[in-house]
């Protein structure tokens, strides 16, 4: 039992810190620091980093380099705007995340069984083809609205709903890193002719991490289409992947920490240059090069923030 | 002494060329076996085809499950590694860029379970068993001396301490056969012998049959006790180290017509 | 069986400016085994320079061909020189959003300095139609076609036959070997970036006069129908990508 007492101190800290978080943000919201507009780029941060982690664990820990993130992200939406139109109550709004990520599970079973037997370019051609499928699909369908996209869906995702969703989804990744299952996935990813000689079914766990990986971006889905209210297909296309890969890589591949940092950059980038008008891609786009071409491996490379390794520097520092 | 391993008329034939061509032979518990041959003779081939990487052209394997013989032919990798099978690559294949610690626990994966659900929702038994596993692996890296190295990334690693862990990464899925493919490749005699002791002291504590792939001459007929040669993808010869340091056909093999 | 011709010399017409742009994808990809995203946007600048040199300066088709075709060469080797080469020993994905940075940066500084509104192309040409057997080609596609080939020649050619072709085949298979045996890097991954961004500058502008009509964003559809077809083609074979 000794690695549990240990690991209790660290999870009632990260705990605390997650209530704190909550706290903070109440109180600037009451006290007026925080208006709708800040409110609306912190949700956006939060959803970004619920669908960039799920990436994350995709691309960086299992190894796969998936280009469809939106796919599974547009079924969760369009689950939850179809449900929560048909049955506007919160109970029909948990239901919808529910059915939305059975969907996505079953769509990333479908999607990855045969495309993540491929290798690199060649799996993200596969994945960003299916995402495309998907979004085609959803184009010509009459319960989606076809080409117009969903408008007036209820709107019951709330700040406080996607901060604790972020909150739950990135323990249940970080914990599934942290595990058995995540020793596995790094190790499919290192070496699977090695892995395959250790007795490790990669297809099945490289299947795990994109099925995984599928689920919480259709969680981020349902969050979107609730909180936005207005979806259409094109929200879901390419360029969509490609900025969910963006906060990846910007981040560091195989950093959770990292993750949410340049989320959150890129954030509050992204509202700040709101007055410039076009000059603010411009601005994006440069700032992307140039801390990709000054720090290759992302802003923490593969550091993750761990409170048992602070705990450790100060016990050391004041011995 | 039962026969755990036994193949018959092995045979891989890669387009034209003929790699393997009938081969039989037959491994015995607690044995170690050397399998030696000139370059190409197609030692690494075999191996990969024991434990599954590459299917056999002709010829059956079969490995003994409780007290059977049992075809492993058409069985994959990573099926026949769970059956008992261990094996190391002629260029090391650590998992670099995971721990010391985390390359022997990947090794143990089939032997705990943590759940899904037990896992990310970190139940009390989910520590239970991270303990248990944990403890067995610490264990294991301090036969071996590499405890110290524990929380170091594999690449990090000296060359000869590398060759170890991959070793020893093998053994941490208590197989029943190990694998050796040249494990003195790139070594200085002083780290050979250090090879030579660690193998010796592998087969007697944790009475495994291991088979063995090397050149270093030294070594084989230091440790082997029998001896296969291949040549040409054909057994050549087999029998003991001292009767194959006499055989004939094995000198010419490896010297040519004038040896 | 004449909308079939028809049909078949539209697509080809069409067709060669799409293998024009594949063709730069694919070499690039070859050699340093970038998805170069940004390669679409380097057709767009070809278009929007031969509009412009056509418009001011009154060009004639040829040689807005040529001076897009050197424009964006030397835009070709600076984009490398400045995002891709120091990232050369960098994971590949980090290159990868380099190059969407890069493609960023193209789309929208365009868009900023120029609107992004589309704009009508210059007809340099004007357009006479042929009637051949009731299937009509106009002299437009007739001069796209020739054009391409003799550029898919030229390049052919250059690979094939000249000491530059040799060291960037030779880069695309081991380029560390290539570099032990003497081959320049540097300069064989400068020269294939000229080479292919000049093809997508011809493309960029023979399009123009193919659709009349341009604007900052055009490049990326393309960009990406290209990449799929480059992978599809088997990516890094010259012939494949046609």
């Amino acid at each position: 039992m000794i690695v549990l007492k240990a690991n209790f101190k660290y999870n009632v800290c990260w705990l605390i810190i997650m209530i704190a978080g909550f706290y903070i943000m109440n109180t600037l919201i009451m006290i007026g620091v925080i208006d709708s507009f800040i409110e609306n780029m912190f949700v956006t941060i939060w959803i970004n980093i619920i669908l960039a982690t799920g990436l994350n664990l995709i691309i960086g820990f299992a190894g796969q380099f998936s280009l469809g993130h939106a796919g599974f992200m547009a079924i969760g939406a369009y689950v939850t705007a179809i449900v929560t139109q048909k049955a506007a109550s919160l109970g029909g709004f948990y239901a919808s995340f529910v059915i939305g990520v059975i969907v996505a599970v079953i769509a990333a079973l479908l999607v990855g069984i045969p495309t993540l037997r491929l290798r690199g370019d060649y799996l993200a051609i596969a994945t960003m083809g299916a995402a495309e499928i998907i979004r085609i699909i959803i184009n010509n369908m009459k319960i989606t609205n076809g080409p117009a996209g969903m408008f007036n869906i209820p709107q019951f995702a709330t700040w406080p709903i996607v901060y604790i969703m972020m909150c739950v989804t990135t323990i249940i990744i970080v914990n599934f890193i942290n595990s058995r299952g995540g020793r596995v996935i790094k190790s499919v990813r290192e070496d699977e002719i090695a892995a395959e000689a250790m007795g490790i079914n990669t297809t099945k766990w490289k299947l795990a991490a994109f099925v995984l990986g599928a689920a919480t971006a259709a969680i981020a889905g349902s969050l979107h289409a609730s909180y936005l209210q207005t979806i259409a297909p094109n929200d879901f296309g390419i360029m969509e992947s490609i900025s969910i890969l963006i906060i990846v890589v910007l981040g560091g591949v195989g950093s959770v920490t990292g993750t949410f940092l340049a989320a959150v950059v890129l954030g509050v980038l992204d509202t700040v240059l709101q007055d410039f008008g076009t000059l603010r891609m411009v601005i994006y786009a440069v700032a992307l090069i140039l801390i990709m071409v000054f720090k290759p491996s992302g802003l923490l490379g593969t550091w993750e923030l761990s409170i048992r390794r602070l705990f450790n520097r100060i016990k050391r520092r004041s011995v | 002494m039962t026969t755990i391993l036994k193949v018959e008329h092995l045979e891989k034939v890669f387009g034209g060329l003929t790699a393997v061509a009938d081969v039989s032979m037959q491994l015995k518990n607690d044995e170690l076996v050397a399998l030696i041959g000139p370059n190409g003779a197609g030692k690494t081939t075999l191996f990969n085809l024991l434990t599954g990487v590459i299917p056999p052209t002709a010829g059956m394997i079969y490995f003994r499950e409780k007290e059977k013989l049992v075809s492993i032919n058409n069985k994959k990798t990573y099926q026949i590694a769970d059956l008992g099978f261990a094996r190391t690559f002629q260029n090391i294949r650590l998992f670099k860029n995971m721990t010391v610690l985390d390359n022997v626990l990947v090794a143990m994966t089939n032997q705990y379970k943590e759940g899904f659900i037990k896992s990310v929702l970190r139940f009390p038994s989910f520590y239970r068993t991270e303990d248990e596993i944990l403890k067995k692996a610490r264990d294991l890296l301090a036969i071996f001396d590499l405890d110290k190295d524990m929380y170091k990334l594999a690449s990090n690693l000296p060359y000869g301490v590398q060759r170890r862990l991959e070793i020893v990464r093998g053994l941490a899925m208590k197989p029943k056969i190990l694998f050796l493919d040249e494990p003195a490749a790139g070594m200085n005699p002083e780290e050979t012998a250090d090879l030579t002791r660690l193998i010796r002291q592998i087969q007697q504590q944790f009475h495994i049959t291991v088979l063995l792939i090397e050149h270093d001459m030294s070594l084989v007929m230091n440790l082997a006790q029998r001896i296969y040669v291949l040549d040409q993808g054909k057994l050549l010869a087999k029998g003991t180290p001292s009767e194959i340091q006499h055989d004939k056909s094995v000198i010419k093999a490896y010297l040519g017509e004038e040896g | 069986m004449q909308t079939f011709f028809q049909q078949l010399i539209n697509g080809l017409s069409l067709g060669s400016i799409y293998a024009l742009l594949a063709l730069g994808y694919t070499m690039v990809y070859g050699i340093i085994k970038l998805i170069n995203f940004a390669h679409g946007d380097i057709y767009m600048l070809g278009a929007f320079w031969g509009y412009y040199v056509i418009n001011v300066w009154h060009f004639n088709f040829l040689l807005a061909l040529l001076s897009a075709m050197v424009i964006c060469g030397i835009c070709g080797v600076v984009i490398e020189y400045l995002a891709y080469r120091p990232l050369r020993h960098s994971p590949r994905i980090t290159a990868l959003i380099t190059a969407i940075g890069v493609s960023f940066f193209l789309e929208n500084g365009m868009a900023y300095l120029f609107g992004s509104n589309a704009r009508d192309f210059p007809q340099v040409v004007k357009q006479v139609n042929y009637d051949i057997g009731g299937v009509r080609i106009s002299n437009i596609q007739l001069e796209i076609l020739i054009t391409s080939c003799i550029l898919m020649l030229i390049l052919q050619l250059i690979i094939k036959r000249t000491k530059m072709g040799r060291a960037m085949r030779a880069v695309s298979v081991d380029n560390d070997a290539a570099e032990l045996v003497g081959v320049n890097l540097n300069r064989t991954i400068s020269f294939t970036f000229a080479l292919g961004s000049a093809m997508a500058g011809a493309a960029g502008v023979m399009i123009g006069l193919y659709y009349n009509s341009i604007d900052p964003l055009m490049g990326l559809t393309p960009g990406i129908k290209a990449f799929v077809a480059a992978v599809v083609g088997g990516i890094g074979s010259v012939p494949g990508a046609l």
